[in-house]
């Protein structure tokens, strides 16, 4: 394929940052999504909201704010700055924490939709069975729910993996810190490098159309999972 | 067997809870004793709060006021509700709830797990044995059918060991030959399990068939409660249930005659000829003598098609002052039946409480 170094660290990096990026999400999104999906309160709208808004915002505006909060004047600067953490614009940590505002609609939704979609028939049951509420959660939401896991932890990846305006706000471009695939593409279109910019973008390319597929053909088994359970 | 202590599982419930669905606001009242052994129905249309009741004494309506005992053990007061999973009910819901992502063995075994009381292995046989659910054991739930599915749901209850077992309506989504697949084993339940039920129908003939103690709801009341006959021989069955005014006894099969294709049944010193459906001698039914189809005449009409006649004498009379009719309750010998007349037959036959009567019974209905 003929890689150069570069561009074996910015795939390297951009996987590290999507996989930490996943796993996070997939930890906090949850109590999230599960709370969206039950609760009856009035605050379910404003926090559907703030969830869903970094679908419609410009990345730029999103980056901006992160940027001035995360600067030595901002709260999170602030916070790191006490904790002796440095300041973490430009670096990876501040990277991952773009991103996880970022790519969290894309964590929460799917996990939200399965679970509204198991009601509370099942919980129900599970209550008359003393079952208490953690161990339903395990052994009742939990598998019932797997296909909006599994769509959750692929659209986290494949969303994170795509990012770039964010990105450029808060990372840079340093090379192995923040210098992801999308950034790499853009230096080398930039130089009019374009050789080096296609093998980056038929690689975007194929990750994408291959993660989408996988999601898709996953969503359709999903479908028939819930009419005909069992593999 | 496991024997539970009858008097440890009487359910005392005085309830009050106001549901609002959008506009409409739906109030449940009951102030009810429920009896610790048998089976007992809670009878009434759709919308009279069934289900809320079921509900409320399983702990799943949150917004439940009131007062509310199992035996010694308080679920709801003033200061305390118990969560559902610490109450010691098995339930039954109409549609089953089966987990969809667990095999029939892995439904039950969540139960067994989760029992307040080691479920030993020849229990977990006698209930296996009892529903005929051990063929099914490897089934995912979409593999069975309707009746399949209640029965392993009613199985998953009994594992829990509850001290009280509740069913809403397990049959009213399966069609009638499904029915049949399940009513044989819910009249048997009891007498296996000696589990005080509750049992919520809208179905007079389940009702008839499987109840010990009826309680009748209308619109979030108790309009009458007792055992199953006092309920449904009296005058004070609610309006929409009028036509289904009936004594129900218990009678044991004590001849054959198989040239006619009859048996004959005898309560109380009284006796009925039923036609044959293969009942053995010796054998308990429960019968159902539908009050409209008992007719009354001052003397024996020999010739007469009606085969069952018995001499009784009136013990009471109730006139349904804004219809045509009037119930008539009859004293045979130790046992009562009730018939339901016109008011002008009353009147043209001068009937009064004392006289001395022949009871013409048209059909019984054998339950079971």
């Amino acid at each position: 394929m003929g890689l150069i170094d570069s561009d074996i660290n910015a795939i390297w990096l951009t996987i590290k940052l999507a996989f930490t990026v996943t796993i996070i999400l997939l930890i906090i999104g949850t109590p999230i999504a599960v709370w969206l999906a039950k609760t009856k309160s009035w605050l379910r709208g404003p926090i559907n909201a703030i969830v869903a808004l970094p679908l419609v915002l410009p990345p730029t505006v999103l980056g901006f704010y992160l940027l001035i909060a995360m600067g030595p004047e901002g709260p999170i600067g602030e916070l790191t700055e006490q904790l002796g953490l440095g300041l973490l614009p430009f670096t990876f940590w501040g990277l991952v924490i773009a991103s996880l505002f970022y790519s969290l609609p894309f964590v929460v939704q799917p996990i939200q939709n399965a679970v509204e979609a198991i009601g509370n028939k099942p919980l129900e049951a599970a209550a008359t069975l003393h079952s208490k509420p953690m161990d339903t959660f395990f052994h009742v939401i939990l598998p019932l729910a797997r296909p909006g896991f599994i769509s959750a932890a692929i659209l986290g990846f494949a969303h994170t993996v795509g990012e770039f305006g964010i990105v450029l706000m808060i990372g840079g471009n340093i090379p192995a810190e923040t210098k992801v695939v999308s950034i790499q593409i853009y230096d080398q279109v930039e130089a009019l490098e374009y050789a080096g910019a296609h093998r980056l973008s038929a690689i975007m390319l194929g990750f994408s159309f291959i993660a989408l597929l996988l999601l898709y053909s996953f969503q359709r088994r999903g479908i028939a999972t819930k009419f005909r359970i069992g593999r | 067997m496991t024997q539970v202590n009858s008097t440890s599982s009487t359910i005392v419930a005085n309830l009050q809870i106001s549901l609002h669905s959008g506009s409409q606001v739906f109030e449940l009242s009951v102030n009810s004793e429920f009896p610790s052994t048998g089976i007992t129905a809670i009878l009434g249309e759709s919308g009279s709060g069934k289900t809320t009741l079921l509900r409320c004494i399983a702990g799943l309506e949150k917004s439940a006021k009131g007062l509310l005992k199992l035996g010694e053990t308080t679920w709801l007061d003033d200061k305390h509700c118990v969560p559902t999973y610490e109450r010691e009910i098995g339930y039954v819901f109409q549609d089953a709830r089966l987990f969809e992502h667990l095999s029939v063995q892995g439904n039950l075994q969540f139960a067994i797990k989760r029992s307040h009381e080691k479920v030993q292995k020849a229990f977990y046989a006698e209930v296996i044995n009892a529903l005929d659910i051990g063929h099914l054991m490897q089934h995912k739930p979409d593999q069975l059918s309707g009746g399949e599915k209640q029965r392993v749901a009613i199985a998953r209850a009994l594992l829990v060991k509850p001290k009280m077992l509740i069913m809403d309506e397990p049959l009213a989504s399966l069609d009638n030959a499904r029915k049949q697949d399940v009513l044989p084993y819910l009249a048997a339940l009891q007498n296996m399990f000696h589990l005080p039920i509750l049992y919520v129908s809208h179905s007079t003939d389940e009702v008839c068939r499987l109840a010990d103690h009826v309680i009748v709801l209308h619109q979030g009341k108790v309009v009458s409660q007792g055992s199953i006959n006092d309920v449904f021989a009296s005058a004070q069955l609610p309006h929409i249930y009028k036509q289904e005014t009936s004594t129900i006894i218990k009678a044991k099969i004590i001849e054959k005659d198989e040239r006619w294709h009859l048996i004959k049944a005898e309560f109380d010193g009284n006796t009925l000829w039923l036609q044959d459906h293969n009942k053995a001698i010796g054998k308990t039914v429960r019968l159902r003598i539908i009050a409209s189809d008992v007719s009354l005449s001052l003397q024996d009409e020999k010739e007469s098609t009606i085969l069952n006649r018995l001499e009784g004498r009136i013990g009471g009379i109730e006139i349904d002052k804004k219809g045509a009719t009037a119930l008539v309750t009859i004293d045979l010998t130790n046992s009562e039946i009730v018939a339901q007349v016109t008011r002008k037959s009353i009147d043209d036959l001068f009937l009064m409480v004392g006289m001395k009567i022949w009871v013409q019974i048209k059909s019984v209905a054998i339950l079971g």
